[in-house]
């Protein structure tokens, strides 16, 4: 594990990309304490729609709230779904992949077959159809994105184990009298790690994307707790006397999603060494 | 010959469970039809209208006599009625469904015009400060999602240009080529501006792994030049990923189409999918909603199939 993250700092766009998350975790822990430069709600009504100042380093909006502050708190909410929601599709997409490749014959058709239902929904579409059922809302966009990236998940496991499944070492660990449970713990699923996390971190990049989308449109986080998304879709009346509102949240935005992006391609360098020299 | 067989075997198997899914996840919505689609109106109802109007729907029915009742009315074209537009639903869909498609078609052959030619020049320029400049500007599009390059470029258009992109309003291709294309334009760049980042990227690797394949030293050896090399001997081989990639990325247009049409506020697919939802229109949604999953399955399957008459390693079997 420390190797790992050693060579990722030792990869040049991994360290960027480590920075970007470890910076993007500290504002949202400060955010989580409260500890941002105004409270997140409370509206300044003087200094409404004021440009970036000393005091306000970003600016205020319509309402006159702090939108560094703000950022915070929707930094620690987007960051927030996008770790319980991946984490969520990792667990259950291991688990069906897992399955499906030991089991084989009629499970891991039929298993797969029903990742394919979902996988033949446009992510986006998928996610709205679970909103329509559940409502928008916190709950609803982490369920709703993990079951849009379970299928992913389960793809990426079964392919690898079908392979290790076949493999000596698996047979000698069956001879010897090991357990199921043990075989498919300890030589399964610890040699899945690799390939695991590459698409963890990347998975996560797509996640804040997802989320920040369903805000945008008003189905993800709902107001008053600030998201991204919303911040954006909320600035675009404004853009011409308030473009601050509009430039931060989108930096925002598209810097979170660089920085997985960054950590993932930079994990895939390291731990695949057959990819080492093609990806940018 | 097995993997086109299985293919075409799993395909139709594949679409009942999404329909299946469709059916049972609008079933799943709390609150019973009726109230949802007259809203306070079904208060005023006596029992007996309710009752008549459930029959009228057949959602007095077993709920699996309703799935089948659905489903074989999909075979006719009969996707029910939307209760916002009092219209049937596939009706409406087709009226929204030219601009969705055009819009997505135009997103790609932006993304291809742009990505292929920067993803060779990065290749054939490896380690190079050029190649340097594409890889760290494909790196920052991918990472930008459509509602950011969206809302960047409404405002650098308004503020500096002074122009306000055609916005609510569309033209279609039929009946003035030019005006449609100009007022889908700018939501095309914005819809295929992530997927240009990715065919750059997908096309810059795969070019690098057919550089150094034998066919194209043997090509050099025999003194073609440099230019004829990339173009004509290794570009047919290096695009086979990015056409795969195109066909999944159309699938995913297709859905994106929602964001893009609510920033542009263009009458599509997308934007039909959104109304049905936050107007509790049923019907709409499932029909719309089960519609992209078709399309997205057809062009995936297609694109399989296509991908099987290029690569015959495929169709023999050895994969």
């Amino acid at each position: 594990m420390t190797r790992v993250f050693g060579a990722l700092w030792q990869h040049p766009s991994g360290r960027v990309g480590l920075f970007i998350i470890g910076l993007y975790l500290t504002l949202a822990l400060l955010g989580v304490l409260g500890l941002t430069p105004h409270p997140a709600l409370k509206q300044f009504m003087i200094d409404r729609l004021t440009g970036p100042s000393a005091s306000y380093w970003m600016g205020t909006d319509l309402l006159g709230r702090d939108t560094m502050s703000r950022l915070m708190l929707g930094i620690g909410q987007s960051m927030l779904i996008a770790f319980a929601s991946v984490a969520w599709a990792t667990l259950a997409g291991t688990i069906i992949g897992l399955f499906a490749a030991w089991l084989g014959g009629l499970w891991d058709g039929v298993l797969m077959r029903l990742m394919d239902v979902l996988l033949a929904f446009p992510a986006i579409l998928l996610a709205l159809l679970i909103i329509a059922i559940v409502g928008p809302g916190t709950f609803t966009s982490v369920t709703a994105i993990a079951i849009v990236y379970t299928p992913i998940f389960a793809r990426v496991v079964r392919g690898p184990a079908l392979s290790l499944k076949q493999r000596d070492f698996v047979d000698a660990a069956r001879t010897f009298g090991s357990s199921q449970r043990y075989i498919l713990s300890r030589h399964l699923l610890l040699n899945l790690v690799a390939p695991l996390a590459v698409q963890v971190t990347l998975a996560l990049a797509w996640a804040l994307l997802t989320e920040a989308g369903l805000s945008f449109l008003g189905l993800g986080t709902q107001p008053p707790t600030p998201s991204l998304g919303l911040m954006l879709a909320e600035s675009k009346n404004l853009m011409q006397q308030a473009p601050w509102l509009m430039i931060f949240p989108a930096l925002t935005i598209m810097l979170g999603i660089l920085g997985f992006n960054l950590t993932g391609d930079a994990l895939r360098d390291i731990l695949d060494p057959r990819t080492q020299r093609r990806t940018a | 010959m097995s993997y086109v067989v299985q293919r075409l075997l799993t395909f139709p198997l594949i679409l009942l469970g999404v329909s299946v899914l469709v059916f049972v996840s609008i079933r799943l919505i709390p609150g019973d039809a009726i109230t949802a689609m007259l809203g306070t109106e079904a208060g005023m109802m006596t029992p007996d209208q309710r009752a008549a109007l459930a029959a009228y729907f057949g959602i007095d029915q077993p709920v699996w006599s309703q799935y089948s009742r659905w489903f074989l009315g999909l075979f006719q074209g009969d996707l029910g009625v939307s209760s916002i537009y009092a219209k049937p639903v596939l009706t409406v869909i087709l009226e929204r469904f030219p601009l969705t498609l055009q819009l997505s078609l135009m997103a790609m052959v932006i993304a291809l015009g742009v990505g292929v030619p920067l993803g060779v020049l990065a290749a054939t320029r490896n380690e190079r400060p050029s190649d340097l400049v594409v890889r760290v500007l494909a790196m920052l599009g991918q990472s930008t999602p459509s509602f950011v390059i969206g809302v960047l470029i409404i405002y650098v258009l308004s503020v500096f240009f002074g122009m306000v992109p055609a916005m609510g309003t569309f033209t279609p291709i039929t009946v003035d080529p030019w005006a449609s294309l100009g007022q889908l334009f700018f939501p095309a760049v914005t819809l295929g501006f992530a997927f240009a980042a990715s065919v750059t990227r997908i096309s810059r690797s795969s070019m690098l792994d057919v550089l150094s394949d034998d066919y194209v030293r043997t090509a050099r050896a025999k003194g073609a030049s440099p230019m004829s090399v990339v173009w004509r001997h290794a570009l047919p081989n290096a695009l086979i990923p990015v056409v795969t990639l195109s066909g999944v990325e159309f699938g995913y247009l297709l859905g994106g189409a929602v964001i893009v049409e609510q920033i542009f506020a263009l009458p599509g697919l997308g934007r039909l999918v959104l109304d049905a939802i936050t107007q509790r229109d049923y019907a709409l949604v499932q029909g719309t909603v089960l519609f992209v999953a078709f399309n997205f399955l057809v062009v995936n399957l297609l694109v399989d199939l296509a991908y099987v008459a290029l690569d015959p390693r495929i169709r023999l079997g050895s994969r």
